[in-house]
């Protein structure tokens, strides 16, 4: 395998992202790659399975776009701040498509990426007993515990054909560190048959091996390896951007309908080319105001005979 | 109520419920309030846990959503969130958990899926998050909610976060880990759970509330304590502790 996989955002949605795939958007409300979801929405793609434990914004766009026809969730909702519209005029009203729900706890969805990520038959977990939402779907089943003989809940292994992992820096070939909120990142990228890593820095293979507890994704399983900074706007990158909350608050108001929601994709995803035509579009004051105060961590020493 | 607002004195109220030592799981907006406010008054060693994955958290600011960044700087460790429902939660590390939703029932049980039927929903609701799990596997699970009608019904429309299902006998058959409902705190009344039924019983009504007006918002004949207590008024030191931990009233009205 070729150790440069340095390319486009366009590049690797175009080359890894088909029509029916079950993709999925990595990161627990940190380092959502946003720049990934607008590029498969400029590109088209339909019929995709998304998964996701929060579909967060990001999710509700790609629905309004018409790019899905089934969402794989554990929390439907606007974190902070309420719904996701979006989502729900598709799944209650079929607007602008019908969608298809399949729905778990978050330990049982983030339990079927780890049971996908090894390779298990499934996870037995002690959750969902006595909840509605086993009957509601089929894939969460019980199995009798060997041991004890007591009923245990089970999830099957979760393999998405893709995964976009963000992350703070990454080398040319792929290694990736990651801090903060480190949320389903590894469990994704571990799970997917294909992953795409995009990265605020690419850095060189040498500052990577000189923190290797840090690399949460190695390169071996990666195929794709996108310089794209500020990529997770309006979500957040650890100690380089803030949430953008004031964005997440404006959301609810520019999704009230769908003709309003068409009308921001139309500027903010198909009237620009690229991330960085995006970020263009928004004032360096705002940008400034969502750089967070430094606050580094003490150094480790990694020496050896 | 003149010096403080309804939201204020169930937040002061869920506060006085946690321990010192106690390792509590929070939500944001008014489960957060009431950790830091037992922390800043009689429980400086409350343990934080947040859902992402932040052990020990020390905002430094009121965090707006789960997922803050502010929840991590500081922090005495961050997980992921499979390590987060596994070590912490299933690990039977987690005391509290703090347990909101759009309606509950008799037994604690707590629907935040749907209103109306879940494969035609009236309203679609965000589902259970880690809410399931967490009704699941901790000691004590605390809910803070209007007294409300629309709230406090016979039956929830969807079970998402089992409380003592329809009493503890069948509740017990589940073999869950966690405790279950520990207290339901309103803006009328503290509601516990009765030790034999699993019923919620009224255990302690709030400054001039009355039975009558617990009873005119909830649906069913309410249970009451065979020692049912006053809930002392909030001191002014609670309240101006309070209200500097949400200088700009995101939470408080």
């Amino acid at each position: 395998m070729d150790s440069n996989k340095l390319m486009s955002m366009k590049e690797a949605v175009s080359k890894s992202v088909k029509d029916a795939d079950t993709v999925y958007l990595a990161g627990f409300t940190h380092m959502i790659p946003f720049a990934a979801g607008h590029e498969i929405i400029r590109q088209g793609r339909k019929n995709l399975t998304l998964a996701r434990a929060t579909p967060d914004i990001i999710y509700d766009q790609m629905i309004a776009a018409g790019c899905a026809k089934k969402l794989i969730f554990s929390y439907a909702g606007n974190p902070g701040v309420g719904s996701l519209r979006c989502f729900r005029r598709a799944h209650e009203k079929g607007i602008p498509a019908p969608l298809e729900v399949e729905e778990y706890t978050h330990f049982g969805l983030s339990g079927r990426l780890f049971a996908g990520a090894t390779n298990m038959p499934f996870l037995p977990m002690r959750t969902n007993l006595g909840s509605g939402l086993p009957p509601e779907n089929e894939l969460i089943r019980t199995v009798k515990d060997p041991y004890t003989g007591d009923e245990v809940s089970v999830v099957p292994p979760l393999k998405p054909d893709v995964a976009v992992v963000h992350v703070q820096r990454a080398d040319a070939s792929g290694n990736s560190h990651i801090w903060g909120i480190t949320g389903e990142q590894k469990d994704t990228a571990f799970a997917a048959r294909k992953v795409i890593i995009s990265a605020e820095e690419i850095v060189e293979e040498s500052v990577i091996r000189s923190d290797p507890n840090r690399t949460l994704v190695p390169d071996f399983i990666v195929d794709s390896v996108v310089h794209e900074p500020w990529c997770a706007h309006p979500s957040y990158v650890q100690g380089y951007y803030d949430r953008d909350n004031a964005f997440y608050v404006e959301w609810d108001k520019l999704t009230k309908e769908h003709e309003s929601t068409l009308k921001y994709l139309d500027e903010w995803v198909f009237g620009v080319e690229d991330r960085s035509g995006y970020m263009k579009k928004i004032p360096q004051s705002k940008i400034d105001s969502l750089k967070p105060k430094p606050a580094l961590s003490a150094p480790v020493d990694f020496g050896s005979v | 109520m003149g010096e403080f607002s309804s939201t204020e004195l169930m937040v002061i109220v869920a506060a006085r419920e946690l321990r010192d030592g106690e390792s509590v799981l929070v939500g944001v907006g008014v489960p957060n309030l009431a950790a830091n406010l037992a922390r800043k008054l009689h429980a400086p060693n409350l343990l934080m846990v947040y859902e992402s994955g932040t052990i020990g958290s020390n905002p430094s600011r009121m965090p707006l959503s789960i997922g803050d960044p502010c929840l991590v700087s500081g922090a005495k460790s961050v997980c992921s969130m499979f390590e987060q429902f596994a070590y912490y939660l299933q690990g039977g590390r987690i005391d509290v958990g703090f347990l909101g939703g759009a309606q509950i029932d008799k037994y604690g049980n707590i629907n935040s899926t749907v209103i109306g039927d879940y494969k035609a929903p009236k309203v679609r609701l965000p589902g259970s998050g880690g809410a399931c799990d967490i009704a699941s596997n901790v000691k004590k699970i605390i809910v803070i909610t209007p007294h409300e009608k629309r709230r406090f019904v016979e039956r929830v429309d969807f079970l998402t976060s089992p409380g003592f299902a329809d009493g503890k006998d069948n509740w017990r058959k589940l073999k869950l880990q966690g405790g279950g409902p520990y207290a339901v705190i309103t803006n009328l009344c503290t509601f516990k759970f009765d030790e034999v039924t699993g019923e919620m019983t009224v255990a302690s009504l709030h400054e001039d509330a009355t039975l009558e007006q617990v009873q005119e918002n909830t649906p069913w004949e309410v249970k009451v304590a065979d020692k049912l207590e006053r809930t002392l008024t909030p001191k002014q030191e609670e309240i101006e502790a309070l209200r500097a931990l949400d200088p700009e009233r995101i939470y408080l009205r």
